[in-house]
C-alpha cells in the first residue's frame, strides 16, 4: 500500500518533469534554428508539440509547411485565372507544377515518411528542395507580388524545419 | 573568392581562350525597375501583377534536356528512386546486385530491395523485387545489407529493417531456391530480427551489417556502424549460425567527432599481389581497409590499417588519416559504397551510389533519380603505400568503339584545342600530361595553399595550371565541365598536384548544384600526370594517377547535349607549356533491360 503510494508520487513527479522538459524542448530546439520566433510561434500553435520529441517537432513543422504550400498553390491557381500576360501565366503555371507535383506530392510525403521511419537525412533533402522551390518562385516575382508572403512563409518554415531535422542526425 | 582569369595570347590554329570568370550568379535580386504596385496597399486586389522584368524566369527544363540526362551505360533502374547498393555478390555464374529502391516515386520512400543480374558487371537484366516491407520488423524500411557466401554453398543476407516502431534491427534472409542461379525469390528467417540495438546504442543508430569474415574459434564476425554522442564507431558481433549473436566487448574502431558511421566496410588488401582477397583473408602481406559513410557530411572515407583477429581491433597505419578525417574514396558525389569479393575473377569490387545534384522537381519531371558508379576494382597502391587505387572494371572496355589518338599535342599557356566534335556524351578518355621542365624550374613559391573547392576553378590561373579537358562543352563554351590538374608549390616548397572537377559552368540552369571539388593526388617521381574519364550524359567519373584520386560529378547541361556536346583540351596556365597525349573512345550503350525468358 505504502509502496504504491510512493510509486504514484514518483510517477506523478516524472510526468510533470516530462511536460516541463517538452516546453523547454521547443525552446531548446528553436534556438538552433535560423528563425527562433517563427519556430516557437509555429510549434506552440500545435497541441502536439507539448508532448513531442525532436522528431515530433520536425513533423509538426513539416505539417505546417504542407498547409502553407497548399495555401500558396491555391493562391497561384487563383492568380492564373485572372492574369492576362502570357509570360506571367507561363511562369505561374510552372510554379503550380512545382508546388503541386514537387512540394506537395513528393517532397512533403517523402520527408514525413523519412521522419517517421527514422531516416532523417532523406527528410532534409525534401525540405531543402521545398525551400528552393519557394525561393525560386519568390525571386521570379520580385519583392512585391500577391504571392510574396506565401512563398517567403514556405521558405522560412522550410529553413526552420531543415535545421530541426539536422539535429536528428 | 573567384579570381578573374585574364585571356591569354591566341595561338594560331587554336581557338582563343575564353575561360574567364565563372558565369554570373543567376540569383538575381529584386533590384529592378518595376514600380511597386499600388493595388494591394490601397486595399484593392492586385491589378498589375506581372513577372518581374529583367528577371530570368525559373529554368524551363524541356523533355529533350531531361531525357538526355539518362545514362547510356551506368546501372540504373528503368524509373524512380534508387539509393544504396546492397548485397553485391557473384553466385551461380551471375553477378548479383541489389539496391534501395522506391517503386512508386522519384524521391526517397517506400524503400524495398531492387535486384538485377549480369554476366559482366556492365550489361544488366532487371529482376523482380527481392524483398519488400512485409513484416513488422521491416515494415518501415527494408534497408541496407550485405551478402556472405558460405563454403557449403549457402547464401546469407543480413539487412537492416526499420520496425513498426522505427527501431533499427538486423534481419536474416536467404534465397528460397539455391538451385536458381538468378536467386529470384527470397525467404526471411522466421526468427527475425536476429539483432536489436544493444544497451547504450540508440534505436536509430544501428544499421548496415557487413559481409561476415571468418573469426577465431570457427565463428563468423560482422560489423555494424553506430555512434556514441559524436563519436562514430563500429560494433562487432560473433555468430556461428547467423541467427544467434554475441556482442564483442569494445568496438572494432572509433573516431571522435565523425558522427554516425553508415555502411561500414572492412576488407583485406594484398600488399604484394594485384588480385583481390576474400573477406576472411588475413595474415602477413595483408592490410585491412576500414571504411565508413559519414552521415554528417555525406562522404565516404577510408583508412588503411591492421586488423587483429585476436584483439578484435583495427588500427590505422596513420592516425592523422583515420576513418572520417583522412582520405575519401571519391571527392565528388559518391556515397553508401560497398565492396564485395568477386571470386570469379579474384577481384575486390566497389559499388557507389551516385545521387542527383539537380532539384527534386526535375527528378520528378524526368521520372527517375540516381545511378550507380561503374564498378571499380580496388587494390592497394604499392607505390605510395598510403592509398588504394580504384579503376573501372576491365569489362567496360567492351563498350569502346571508334578510337581516336592524339599524340604529344603541344598546348601553350592560355589555349584550347578541339578534340571531339561528335558523340562526346558517351566517352572513355585517357590522357597523359607533361609540364615543360623549364616552367617547373621557374615556378616561384606560393604563399597560399591551393584547394580545389575554394579556388576559382578552371578560370583561376597559376603558373603550372590548370590544364586538362573540357567535357560536355558547347561550341561557344557557355557550358563546360573542366576536369584538370593544378600544380603548385606549397608553403613547404614542395610541388603539389591537385586534381579537380569544376561544375561552376556545367549548366546555364540556376537550379542545379555547381560545385568545384577535388583533392591533392600523390605523384611519384617519374610518373606522368594521367587521368581517365568516363563521360556518360549527366555523370562524369574521373580518375587520376591510375585511380589514386577519384572524382564523380553530376552535371545537367542545357545546351551541351546530344550532338552539341564537344570535347576540348585546355591549358589555362600562365607560364607552362603542356604536352598531352590523349586517347578517346566513343562508348556504346550497355544493354540494361528487364529480364525476360526470351532474352537469350
Amino acid at each position: 500500500m505504502r509502496s504504491s503510494v510512493f510509486l504514484l508520487c514518483v510517477v506523478g513527479l516524472s510526468l510533470t518533469q516530462i511536460q516541463f522538459s517538452s516546453a523547454d524542448l521547443v525552446d531548446q530546439t528553436c534556438k538552433q534554428t535560423p528563425n527562433y520566433d517563427l519556430c516557437v510561434k509555429t510549434l506552440r500553435a500545435d497541441p502536439r508539440s507539448s508532448k513531442a520529441d525532436v522528431t515530433g517537432l520536425a513533423l509538426v513543422m513539416v505539417d505546417t509547411i504542407k498547409a502553407k504550400a497548399t495555401a500558396t498553390l491555391d493562391r497561384i491557381n487563383g492568380l492564373l485565372g485572372t492574369t492576362p500576360d502570357p509570360k506571367t501565366k507561363a511562369a505561374l503555371s510552372h510554379f503550380v507544377e512545382l508546388y503541386d507535383n514537387a512540394v506537395l506530392k513528393a517532397d512533403i510525403p517523402s520527408a514525413i515518411e523519412a521522419l517517421k521511419k527514422g531516416n532523417p537525412k532523406f527528410a532534409e533533402q525534401g525540405i531543402n528542395d521545398a525551400a528552393n522551390e519557394a525561393d525560386s518562385c519568390d525571386r521570379a516575382f520580385g519583392g512585391a507580388s500577391p504571392i510574396t508572403s506565401f512563398n517567403r512563409n514556405v521558405s522560412d518554415l522550410s529553413r526552420v524545419a531543415s535545421a530541426i531535422i539536422r539535429l536528428l542526425s | 573568392m573567384a579570381l578573374i582569369g585574364k585571356s591569354g595570347p591566341s595561338v594560331s590554329q587554336k581557338t582563343d581562350l575564353t575561360l574567364n570568370a565563372p558565369a554570373e550568379s543567376t540569383n538575381i535580386s529584386a533590384q529592378f525597375l518595376e514600380p511597386v504596385s499600388r493595388g494591394p496597399s490601397a486595399g484593392v486586389s492586385e491589378k498589375s501583377f506581372r513577372l518581374h522584368s529583367g528577371v530570368r524566369a525559373p529554368f524551363p527544363w524541356s523533355n529533350t534536356m531531361l531525357s538526355w540526362q539518362r545514362t547510356g551505360y551506368h546501372f540504373q533502374p528503368e524509373k524512380n528512386w534508387m539509393n544504396d547498393p546492397n548485397g553485391p555478390m557473384f553466385y551461380g555464374g551471375w553477378y548479383h546486385f541489389f539496391y534501395q529502391y522506391n517503386p512508386d516515386a522519384a524521391v526517397w520512400g517506400n524503400i524495398v530491395w531492387g535486384h538485377a543480374v549480369s554476366k559482366d558487371l556492365i550489361e544488366w537484366l532487371h529482376l523482380p523485387l527481392a524483398m519488400v516491407a512485409d513484416h513488422w520488423y521491416d515494415t518501415n524500411g527494408v534497408w541496407t545489407g550485405s551478402a556472405t557466401l558460405l563454403s557449403d554453398g549457402q547464401v546469407i543476407m543480413l539487412y537492416t529493417g526499420a520496425t513498426n516502431e522505427s527501431v533499427q534491427v538486423q534481419n536474416l534472409a536467404y534465397p528460397a531456391d539455391l538451385s536458381d542461379p538468378l536467386l529470384v525469390d527470397w525467404v526471411k528467417y522466421p526468427g527475425n530480427p536476429v539483432l536489436v540495438p544493444p544497451p547504450g546504442i540508440d534505436d536509430r543508430d544501428f544499421r548496415d551489417p557487413t559481409t561476415a569474415w571468418y573469426g577465431p574459434d570457427g565463428k563468423w564476425r560482422i560489423a555494424i556502424g553506430s555512434k556514441v554522442n559524436k563519436t562514430g564507431i563500429s560494433l562487432v558481433y560473433d555468430t556461428e549460425d547467423f541467427k544467434k549473436y554475441e556482442l564483442i566487448e569494445g568496438v572494432l574502431h572509433a573516431v571522435p567527432g565523425t558522427g554516425m558511421w553508415e555502411c561500414v566496410d572492412l576488407f583485406p588488401v594484398s600488399l604484394k599481389e594485384d588480385n583481390g582477397l576474400d573477406t576472411s583473408f588475413n595474415g602477413p602481406g595483408v592490410k585491412h581497409v576500414l571504411k565508413a559513410s559519414l552521415d554528417d557530411d555525406k562522404n565516404d572515407y577510408y583508412a588503411i590499417g591492421t586488423y587483429s583477429l585476436e584483439s578484435g581491433n583495427w588500427t590505422p597505419d596513420n592516425p592523422n588519416l583515420d576513418v572520417g578525417i583522412g582520405l575519401r574514396y571519391d571527392y565528388g558525389k559518391f556515397y553508401a559504397s560497398k565492396t564485395f569479393y568477386d571470386q570469379n575473377k579474384q577481384r575486390r569490387i566497389l559499388w557507389g551510389w551516385i545521387g542527383e545534384t539537380d532539384g527534386e522537381s526535375a527528378d520528378i519531371k524526368k521520372g527517375w533519380a540516381s545511378v550507380q558508379s561503374i564498378p571499380r576494382t580496388v587494390v592497394f597502391d604499392k607505390k605510395t603505400g598510403t592509398n588504394i587505387l580504384q579503376w573501372p572494371v576491365e569489362e567496360i572496355k567492351s563498350l569502346r568503339k571508334s578510337c581516336k589518338k592524339f599524340d604529344k599535342l603541344e598546348v601553350g599557356p592560355g589555349s584550347v584545342v578541339t578534340l571531339e566534335l561528335e558523340k562526346a556524351t558517351q566517352m572513355d578518355i585517357t590522357a597523359e600530361f607533361e609540364i615543360d621542365k623549364e616552367a617547373l624550374k621557374r615556378i616561384g613559391e606560393s604563399d597560399m595553399e591551393y584547394s580545389c573547392s575554394t579556388s576559382g576553378g578552371s578560370a583561376q590561373r597559376g603558373e603550372l595550371g590548370p590544364f586538362g579537358l573540357l567535357l560536355l562543352a558547347d561550341e561557344g563554351r557557355c557550358e563546360q565541365t573542366p576536369v584538370y590538374f593544378y600544380v603548385a608549390k606549397g608553403t613547404d616548397g614542395q610541388l603539389k598536384t591537385f586534381f579537380c572537377t569544376d561544375e561552376s559552368r556545367s549548366s546555364l540552369a540556376n537550379d542545379v548544384d555547381k560545385r568545384i571539388f577535388g583533392s591533392t593526388v600523390p605523384v611519384i617521381k617519374g610518373e606522368k600526370l594521367s587521368m581517365r574519364i568516363l563521360v556518360d550524359h549527366s555523370i562524369i567519373e574521373s580518375f587520376a594517377q591510375g585511380g589514386r584520386t577519384c572524382i564523380t560529378s553530376r552535371v545537367y547541361p542545357t545546351k551541351a547535349i546530344y550532338g552539341a556536346a564537344h570535347l576540348y583540351l585546355f591549358n589555362n596556365a600562365t607560364s607552362a607549356n603542356i604536352t598531352a597525349s590523349i586517347q578517346t573512345w566513343a562508348m556504346k550503350s550497355a544493354y540494361i533491360r528487364p529480364y525476360s525468358s526470351h532474352a537469350f
